[in-house]
């Protein structure tokens, strides 16, 4: 009894210590940024390694999630003679929650576990050393292109996923099936605010993708040197991020769409 | 200008409560090659990195041309670092870059020189190694030896005045072995640097080295010139030498008795 709770104790006291080292880790990245202005060079070629490699998973899973959302609606609204309301259905799913959630999920397995197992081997194979031996600091050289990169990326995938999903939708309610076009796109145009809905979706996927990269980084830069350690640490990454993804969509939808 | 390139003066250093170097001193002298010898884990090392300002002394002090590493603050530590080459263990080349953007790197971070010039520079400095015609490949597709070769072209590459070797000669065939060794001598000579190798390959580093100094349990055992260690009669240098299975580093783990783990008898 007296042990599970000192295991307990111990837990909470290491995962809050680990927390507070991750919050080091966000505020050192941020002040080692100016490297980022200075060469943009280097984030644009994280925004192609982590941005655009994961086009093909984003389009692809946007398509099909429209198209499934097209069946799905379609099936429900015709029951209340309202399939004409397709549009604005697909549209709303996608902009405010499956676009920024899901392209997160799928960013987090293919790019964020990507990047800790990058720096997790950098580090096991002594380039992080080098690098400080070199007096060049990982932080600034590494981490913040790394951050920025991935942040810049996150917002655009995300309204790939969204229109690549509006199409789908759109290919299987109006070409497949034969709702009204025109009352599937003015339906849509009418229901969709631009503030309320695309931006707040734009945001979401903002804080996602600060989530996601900070939790990749830190997860490969804190990772033991060795190869069960930098696998642990990969995995810790997609289950943590995926986590912290459904959260605080959770808090953030609270906050944005509350009565309205 | 400091005679002594590097003094290290009584040094301890700890990992939490196990003691790993326990007063050490040890001296390298401009345009030496110095080795530093001892069995693995008895904190060489460490002792690089101390050098190097990645971990500071509990105890006793590290000075480089006259300053104190463990007394610098980032910026001066950075400072003094890029007068530093190291090199590392298995090379530890930037996987995700060319052998010519590895050996660029540090000319393209710390200076502001044209690349065409940049260009030249690298391309002479894997002259130096031999490795010239290599400068497109990636590192994985090097063979050990070169990936060394191309680490110390990247470690001389801002023509420091120190160089640090870990352990420069593992897992290393003859033909790569003798290739390295004579380039750390020759580049040593030739550039004007100082060398510290740490290593444990005896043979090799006895044929090209200045001043060895054997470390064990923490503390310098012996130290001496190659032909001064090779005579040695200290029981410690005679049996890494001639590399004995038993002797004061005993073959055997300390253990209970044999027959105690056996069930044979009780203690």
């Amino acid at each position: 009894m007296l042990d599970g709770v000192r295991k307990l104790g111990r837990q909470t006291i290491d995962g809050v210590w680990r927390l507070g080292v991750a919050m080091r880790f966000f505020m050192l990245t941020l002040l080692h940024s100016g490297i980022c202005l200075r060469r943009p060079q280097l984030v644009i070629r994280e925004i192609f390694t982590a941005g655009v490699l994961s086009l093909i998973i984003i389009v692809i899973s946007g398509l099909f999630v429209g198209m499934v959302l097209g069946l799905q609606g379609y099936e429900t609204l015709q029951k209340y003679g309202s399939e004409s309301a397709l549009g604005s259905l697909v549209a709303l799913s996608l902009v405010r929650e499956l676009g920024p959630v899901l392209a997160a999920l799928l960013f987090a397995s293919r790019a964020g576990s990507a990047i800790t197992a990058e720096i997790g081997l950098m580090k096991a194979t002594e380039q992080i050393a080098a690098m400080e031996m070199m007096a060049v600091d990982p932080i600034a050289r590494v981490v913040a292109p790394r951050f920025w990169g991935a942040l810049i990326s996150m917002p655009l995938l995300a309204a790939m996923f969204s229109a690549m999903g509006i199409f789908g939708g759109y290919l299987v309610g109006v070409v497949l099936i034969g709702v009204d076009e025109g009352s599937f796109w003015s339906q849509m145009q009418a229901a969709v605010d631009f503030r309320q809905d695309i931006l707040n979706g734009v945001f979401k996927s903002g804080v996602f993708g600060v989530a996601v990269t900070v939790i990749a980084l830190f997860e490969g830069y804190a990772a033991p040197p060795t190869a069960e350690g930098v696998s642990r640490a990969t995995t810790r990454t997609v289950v943590t991020s995926s986590l912290a993804i459904l959260a605080l969509d959770f808090v953030l939808t609270a906050f944005m769409f509350r009565g309205a | 200008m400091h005679d002594n390139l590097v003094e290290i003066r009584g040094l301890h250093f700890a990992y939490g409560s196990r003691p790993i170097l326990r007063g050490v001193d040890l001296t390298a002298r401009r345009g030496q090659v110095i080795a530093i010898m001892g069995s693995s884990g008895c904190g060489k090392t460490t002792l690089l990195r101390l050098i190097g300002g990645s971990i500071r002394s509990t105890q006793g002090s590290v000075e480089v041309e006259g300053q104190d590493v463990a007394g610098l603050d980032q910026n001066g530590l950075y400072r003094l670092r890029r007068r530093m080459g190291m090199l590392f263990q298995f090379g530890a080349l930037f996987t995700d870059m060319s052998v010519f953007d590895n050996v660029a790197f540090q000319l393209r971070e710390h200076t502001n020189l044209p690349e065409p010039m940049i260009r030249d520079l690298v391309l002479m400095k894997l002259n130096a190694v031999g490795l010239r015609g290599a400068h497109d490949l990636m590192p994985a597709e090097l063979s050990g030896g070169m990936a060394r070769r191309v680490a110390l072209a990247r470690a001389i590459a801002l023509d420091p005045m120190l160089i640090m070797y870990d352990e420069p000669f593992a897992g290393l065939d003859p033909i790569s072995l003798g290739v390295t060794g004579n380039l750390i001598r020759r580049l040593t000579d030739t550039l004007g640097l100082t060398s510290i190798v740490v290593t444990h390959d005896v043979q090799e580093s006895l044929k090209m080295v200045d001043y060895v100094y054997f470390i064990s349990e923490g503390v310098v055992e012996a130290r001496g010139t190659a032909a001064e260690i090779k005579s040695s009669g200290l029981p410690f240098v005679h049996q890494f030498v001639h590399g004995e299975e038993d002797g004061p580093v005993p073959f055997h783990y300390p253990a209970e008795p044999y027959g105690v783990d056996l069930g044979l008898n009780h203690a």
